[in-house]
């Protein structure tokens, strides 16, 4: 049987990925364009256009994250679990910042005062930046290895601190994905406004996109000079039942350039990264707009992978008892709950992009002021 | 043992913030259909005055919809931020239903619910029916799945504990799908949904008939409401069946606690319509019975045993006993004494393993309990009895009060006089909060009649949640209630503003804030008005 019990955990591993990813080429536009609404847009009409053009679709997007949420919790519970309590205070920071998006999005034109309109405009920027940067900024924790261990009955315990997240490194990756984001925000504010919004948005891509494309290799240069890394040095077989205290784990320097070396092929994701970015930044500067947005979501896509396959199979790397770390060998559901969930992700995810094709198809158009003037009351 | 402070707060976080999210949800639930039915006459008939209720009240309901989302967003981390343990143990089960409803339902409502509010120019009328169709399609499904979700909780069927991976594991997903608590609670709860929609637009429809504004979008408006809520308070009251509390001894519990009934006594039993239960005294004092009422509330049946409380504990008594042997041959089966030996002494105790667990509250290793403790966890093992008894029977005075109200809405409007009965359009408009009152208090006696089970007779609630400080909890939680409250401020702001101007709010130009020169009765309103075309306002 193709779907036996290690190859569904690899699977799972993959799914996750195409969620998360989902989730910043989708969602990560509407943050990108959250960041830049107070600066692109000089007037509230110019607002509005810039609020519009993502206006029937964030919510949808956002579904990315909770079902990215939703599917961590099926198939990795313990990693649910110990991320989400591990980082509180910066979870329940990310998620009072997507507060501010719902409210905003739908309260911010339904009254006209001026101090209402520009007070959900920092909202909506708020929940732009901090959400992006706080995903980022763990992202950059799971690659430096999350202070943390599991009792015998295997409760998680944290022992890490709020501010200890904050570490330079871990800043550097929250600043490449708001920077990753920023920029697809931008493309897209190119491609679906008129000038002079466009134009602005054109000449921020630029300076963004190579600020990025610098943070990114900072960020590899400086995981190389200070080695970090993990390796498993005793595994259980891989289709055993998850338990994640049978394995033998020890830091290792140098540990997540592994991955590059066995498998050479896994290069292509930082090479896509940079030539996704680059690439970008290239076709905005040609207006070519709408194939930049393409190449854009394949630049994000490449950055996630290449921490993602540098990591694997580790999920959280325990920095405190390298034994508890969390692989993807040993921490998913059990064999039935992620067959369940594969046959649940196969047939929805296809219906599910076929109808938000078809939702942004029929709300394609380049939206002016004079539009959002003319339907004052039908717009955001 | 984790901080007896920390599951209190714990406990206060969840309730508050899951309760604060139900404010918003029946109204999605039911307001959803309602625009569904009010949209397809549009699309049947042509008259604009459909449209004009479409767009209306889906302002409204656009208004409550981002709270609805605002705080869903908090129910999705919560399980893994603050309920660590609990996600660990049951995440195997529990988080299957939770990822499909994503995948198969918030996917869809989110997707089309921009589309129902910004695509009424871009398409054709057809096209959006059938965007708002599957809105409401979206919402009703996610309820499904949440409940199947929280139904599991209440009884925890078609999974089996592994003590290798030290936590319960799926072992028929069917089972977990049509779990009878789950099918009951999805009727009783989305039908409650929908009461609340009626009662809100018949409540506000009632104001504006009252003040004599638009009377004929308020008619409209209120037979379609008025039909759509009789049925639903029938079904919230007549639906449903008993086997959601047959099984399972958290239901048998729940049901004890909802009658404060100490003594098993024989069918049918009466129901006590005052009294003051106490736990300390294990008795009702002066207890009023109406006899057999409650056996047919409740089990819906003449001949159903309702088990008293005492019994009850006499057999959890019995259970933790056997889970105290179980905690130790778990014990020692992961301490690495894998023999047959000790596995099978583990598997004849393990059902019990729960039972077990109640004793973590006092001590570490269960399996050493004194006597004095066991007492205190049988004292544990059922929930404080006189909030549960209070809370079903508002509840159901809260439905009693509502069929009576509809049943007369709805003799008044089929004989086309409603809009005279002032009375009984101000019993409307006062009732507004009613169903949110019933809706509350429904899930107070759910939750908390559960107790001390997060999942029932698996893993008490003292064990599952994260090993946080209180201190943490303190801060979210006070993080929580400013910005919840700021935010309910908000938005009753702009419901109340948009209430009062009603139809006018849409700028058609045809309703009583811009004509002023609105008649009593004025009939339909022009049957279209191509000028008009881009006045509608969806924002
Ligand atoms: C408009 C709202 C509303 C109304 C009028 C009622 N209920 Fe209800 N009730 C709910 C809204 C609700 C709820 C919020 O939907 C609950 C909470 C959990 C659930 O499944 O439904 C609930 C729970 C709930 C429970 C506990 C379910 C459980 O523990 O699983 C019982 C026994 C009843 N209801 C019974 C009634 C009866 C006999 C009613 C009328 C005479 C009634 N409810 C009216
Ligand atoms: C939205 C409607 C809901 C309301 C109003 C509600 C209400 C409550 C209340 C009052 C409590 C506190 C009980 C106590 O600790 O004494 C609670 C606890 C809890 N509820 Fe619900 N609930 C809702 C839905 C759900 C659903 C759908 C689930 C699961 C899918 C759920 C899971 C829990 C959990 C995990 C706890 C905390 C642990 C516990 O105290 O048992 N709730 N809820
Ligand atoms: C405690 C468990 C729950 C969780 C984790 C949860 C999660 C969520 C999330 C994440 C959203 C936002 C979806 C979006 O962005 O569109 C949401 C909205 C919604 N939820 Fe919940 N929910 C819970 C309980 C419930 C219950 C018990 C019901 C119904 C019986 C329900 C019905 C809805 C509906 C209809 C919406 C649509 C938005 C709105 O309220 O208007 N949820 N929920």
């Amino acid at each position: 049987m193709i779907l036996d019990y290690e190859v569904l955990k690899f699977i799972w591993w993959v799914l996750v990925g195409v969620l998360f990813i989902g989730f910043a080429v989708t969602d990560g536009l509407d943050m990108g364009v959250g960041a830049l609404l107070p600066f692109l847009g000089k007037t509230d009409l110019e607002r509005r256009v810039i609020i519009n053009t993502v206006g029937p679709h964030w919510d949808g997007n956002q579904v990315w994250l909770i079902t990215a949420g939703g599917a961590i919790f099926a198939a990795w519970p313990l990693v649910y679990a110990t991320a989400f309590s591990g980082f509180y205070f910066a979870m329940l920071l990310a998620l009072f910042a997507l507060f501010l998006r719902p409210v905003g999005f739908d309260y911010r034109s339904k009254i006209a005062n001026p101090m209402w309109r520009s007070t959900w405009d920092w909202g909506l920027f708020v929940g732009g930046v901090v959400p992006a940067l706080v995903f980022g900024i763990a992202f950059g924790n799971l690659l430096r290895g999350v202070p943390f261990h599991l009792d015998e009955l295997l409760r998680p315990y944290y022992t890490g601190s709020f501010f200890g997240l904050l570490n330079p490194f871990a800043l550097i990756a929250g600043l490449i994905s708001v920077g990753m984001l920023v920029l697809h925000g931008a493309i897209w504010l190119q491609l679906r406004t008129a000038e002079p919004i466009a134009g602005r948005a054109k000449a921020l891509a630029k300076p963004i996109g190579l600020a990025t494309i610098g943070a990114f290799a900072f960020a590899g240069l400086w995981l190389t000079i200070a080695g970090y890394g993990y390796q498993v040095i005793n595994m259980p077989a891989l289709d055993a039942v998850s338990n994640p205290l049978t394995k033998e784990v020890a830091a290792q320097r140098w540990g997540w350039l592994v991955n590059y070396w066995r498998y050479p092929l896994t290069l292509l994701f930082p090479i896509l990264g940079f030539a996704g970015l680059g690439g970008a930044i290239a076709l905005s500067m040609r207006d070519r707009p709408g194939l930049g947005l393409v190449v854009s979501g394949l630049g994000i896509s490449g950055i996630i992978l290449t921490a993602g396959s540098a990591m694997f199979p580790f999920i959280m790397a325990s920095s405190t008892n390298p034994n508890s770390s969390l692989l993807a060998w040993d921490v998913t559901s059990s064999h039935l709950t992620l067959t369940v969930m594969f046959w649940a992700a196969v047939i929805f995810i296809p219906i599910i992009l076929g109808y938000t094709t078809w939702t942004y198809a029929k709300m394609w158009r380049r939206i002016t002021v004079e539009e959002i003037k003319s339907q004052d009351t039908l717009a955001y | 043992m984790l901080d007896s402070s920390l599951i209190e707060l714990s406990r206060w976080q969840f309730a508050i913030t899951a309760m604060y999210h139900f404010l918003f949800v029946p109204l999605t639930l039911g307001l959803s259909w309602i625009l569904v039915i009010m949209e397809s006459v549009y699309v049947m008939t042509g008259r604009e005055i459909y449209r004009d209720m479409t767009k209306f009240w889906g302002k409204l309901f656009g208004i409550n919809f981002a709270l609805g989302v605002t705080t869903g967003l908090t129910m999705e981390f919560q399980f893994g931020t603050n309920w660590a343990y609990y996600s660990h143990y049951v995440g195997d089960v529990f988080g299957a239903p939770l990822a499909i409803e994503g995948l198969m339902a918030f996917f869809l409502e989110s997707t089309f619910i921009g589309l129902f509010f910004l695509g009424w120019e871009r398409l054709s009328k057809r096209q959006h029916l059938a965007v708002t169709f599957l809105t409401a399609l979206g919402s009703n499904l996610s309820a499904l799945w949440i409940l199947i979700a929280n139904g599991w909780m209440q009884y925890p069927v078609g999974a089996e504990f592994s003590f290798e991976t030290m936590r319960m594991e799926m072992v028929s997903f069917s089972e977990v799908l049509f779990n009878p608590v789950a099918q009951v609670k999805f009727v009783h709860t989305v039908a409650a949904g929908y009461v609340t929609a009626a009662m809100f637009v018949m409540g506000l429809s009632s104001w504006y008939m009252l003040k004599g504004r638009d009377i004929a979008f308020a008619k409209r408006s209120f037979s379609v409401a008025v039909g759509f809520g009789l049925a639903s308070i029938l079904s919230v009251i007549l639906l449903g069946d008993e086997s959601g509390y047959e099984v399972g001894d958290v239901q048998r519990v729940k049901l004890a606690a909802i009658e404060a009934e100490w003594e098993t006594e024989p069918p049918p039993a009466g129901f006590t319509i005052f009294g003051h239960p106490s736990n300390a005294d294990q008795e009702t004092h002066g207890a009023i019975k109406i006899p057999w009422l409650m056996g047919l509330i409740t089990t819906r049946s003449f001949n159903t045993e309702v088990t008293g409380l005492k019994d009850l504990m006499r057999d959890h008594e019995v259970r933790i006993r056997s889970g105290m042997i179980a905690y130790d041959y778990l014990q020692r089966l992961r301490g690495g004494e894998d023999t047959p030996n000790n596995r099978a002494m583990f598997k004849q105790h393990m059902d019990d393993l729960g039972y077990g667990l109640l004793l973590k509250r006092y001590l570490d290793n269960p399996a050493e309990a004194t006597e004095e403790q066991i007492q205190l966890a049988v004292r544990d093992s059922i929930p404080e009895v006189a909030p549960i008894f209070w809370s079903f029977r508002v509840m159901v005075g809260a439905g009693v009060w509502m069929l009576v109200l509809i049943v007369m809405g709805f003799y008044y409007n089929a004989k086309r006089i409603i809009e005279h009965q002032r009375w009984l359009l101000r019993l409307f408009l006062l009732s507004i909060p009613v169903p949110w009152i019933a809706a509350e208090t429904g899930w107070f006696v759910a939750e908390f009649g559960r107790q001390p089970w997060a999942i029932g007779e698996i893993l008490p609630t003292s064990i599952a949640a994260s090993s946080l400080t209180a201190q943490d909890l303190r801060l979210s939680l006070t993080a929580f209630v400013v910005f919840y409250t700021l935010l309910f401020m908000i938005e009753m702001f702009l419901m109340i503003k948009f209430g009062r101007q009603g139809p006018s709010s849409l700028h058609t130009g045809r309703y009583y804030h811009e004509r002023k020169t609105a008649v009593v009765g004025a009939g339909a309103a022009p049957k279209t008005a191509p000028n008009q075309e881009h006045k509608g306002d969806a924002a």
